[in-house]
């Protein structure tokens, strides 16, 4: 599922720089065509300009987000009831998804309990940041700069060290249960420790933020690749291009829910792998 | 292929300072400030207090399973007396009945002895008083038969037995008045 979704968003992109540069022809300008580029990812700050506390408008997007998560489970948690109403009960939904299908489907009873915090915090973080994608005004994924993806996967990284070291007693036990798988001829250890070296201490953490920031940034270039072809021929082409527009509308339209799919999806897949990370480096070989 | 190197100008030009995969420090900082924000707000206020709630309904919802397993032992071991108790009362009802039968036939028969000795005794009574008045009858009898025959013995020999027409008409005089005196005994009686 992960690696289609992959695939899919990596022929999106080609999609998208194939069909721009034929659309950059046209005139510049008011009411010419801008296309997406990877700048939106960058836009200019807006208070402490030149700081190492720059905020721009992605980092207020995700201030938004933040506030948004904080304040409604805030809320639940302060009129939770024993009897809950809708609106606890939709948290409670969201959180026990996160308690039953992932972290005690995934580490068991006890280490899913253990590790719930993490996961449920994971996941309705990356779930809000990446939703943000999609609401209007906001446009833009607060997962789609590299920063917090980077961040939260560090978090996953830095924990299922941790649980490993501790499970096993020891760094050394650690990296010998992590790096050589027991039940193989010893030859081959020279082929598997770096590999299994790689996998665990810079593959896992890399791919869990790069996945992320890909399918993200991947999303909003395309949503907004249809939104601006849409406004392109709408207002600014002549005759029968404008024709092209409703075409580019209706695949917008189907983007905005594909992303709000995805977005769901992504926070799924972030939170589940951190948890399988846990689990494999908590377990016995 | 110029509009694709011109479009790779651009997003160079754009993302000339910027690799998205280089991250900023303001990036990382303000990522880790709301990263950190939530997971203190998750950890220590929001699902402390979720959780809290939830064991609360957990339990009571066990008190109430273990309440209403309570109820339906109790009510059980109600239904369980109440049949024992209609048991034990149609048991009563029937040995009554048969108690009723016992008795009835006991005393039909205890009528039918008493009836047959009255019967008996009526007849016995009966029949004693039939052999007492055919005594007194044989005794009455004996008694007129004796006296009728003096009587009809001197009257024949009053009328001195002259001839047979006397004889005869003293025969017929006294067979009158044996007649006369039956009647008006019969008229008594």
């Amino acid at each position: 599922m992960l690696w289609c979704t992959r695939t899919y968003r990596s022929s999106g992109v080609i999609l998208s720089t194939s069909l721009t540069p034929l659309l950059l022809a046209a005139p510049q300008g008011d009411g010419g065509f801008h296309a997406p580029t990877i700048g939106d990812f960058f836009p200019s700050a807006v208070l402490f300009a030149g700081t190492p506390f720059e905020v721009n408008r992605i980092m207020l997007v995700r201030f938004v987000a933040a506030i948004a998560l904080v304040l409604i489970v805030t809320i639940a948690a302060r009129r939770a009831k024993v009897v809950p109403g809708r609106f606890q009960a939709a948290v409670e939904y969201v959180l026990d998804f996160v308690r039953h299908q992932i972290a005690i489907e995934v580490l068991g009873e006890k280490l899913g309990k253990k590790y719930f915090p993490l996961l449920a915090t994971i996941f309705c973080t990356v779930l809000f940041m990446n939703i943000t994608g999609i609401v209007p005004f906001l446009n833009i994924a607060g997962t789609s700069v590299i920063g917090l993806p980077l961040v939260l996967a560090l978090w996953v990284y830095g924990t299922y060290l941790w649980a490993g070291v501790k499970a096993h007693h020891g760094v050394g036990s650690f990296l010998k249960s992590s790096l050589l798988p027991p039940g193989v001829p010893w030859p081959l250890y020279i082929l598997l420790a770096p590999i299994e070296f790689l996998q665990v201490f810079v593959l896992r953490p890399a791919t869990l933020a790069i996945r992320l920031l890909a399918n993200m940034v991947a999303g909003h270039l395309m949503l907004a690749i249809c939104f601006v072809a849409t406004q392109y021929f709408f207002f600014t082409s002549d005759g029968g291009m404008k024709l092209f527009g409703a075409g580019t509308l209706i695949a917008g339209f189907a983007f905005f829910l594909f992303e709000a799919f995805v977005a769901a999806l992504q926070a799924y897949v972030f939170a589940i792998l951190a948890a399988v990370y846990i689990n494999l480096s908590v377990e016995e070989h | 292929m110029t509009t694709l190197t011109q479009y790779g100008a651009v997003m160079t030009a754009a993302g000339a300072e910027h690799s998205p995969l280089i991250p900023e420090w303001a990036d990382i900082i303000w990522s880790l400030v709301v990263v950190v924000v939530i997971a203190v707000v998750f950890r220590k206020l929001a699902l402390p207090k979720l959780q809290a709630v939830l064991d609360e309904r957990a339990a009571k919802i066990e008190g109430g399973m273990a309440k209403a397993e309570q109820a339906q032992a109790a009510a059980d071991e109600a239904k369980a007396r109440q049949e024992e108790l209609l048991a034990q009362a149609r048991a009563e009802a029937a040995r009554t009945r048969e108690d009723a039968r016992e008795e009835g036939k006991a005393i039909v028969a205890e009528h039918r002895v008493k009836a047959t000795e009255e019967a008996a005794r009526i007849a016995e009574a009966a029949q004693r008083q039939i052999e007492a008045e055919r005594q007194a009858a044989a005794v009455s009898l004996r008694n007129d038969v004796g006296d009728l025959a003096t009587q009809l013995a001197s009257k024949i020999v009053g009328e001195s037995l002259a001839d047979s027409a006397v004889q005869s008409r003293v025969v017929d005089r006294f067979l009158d008045e044996l007649e006369a005196s039956q009647v008006s005994a019969g008229a008594e009686g």
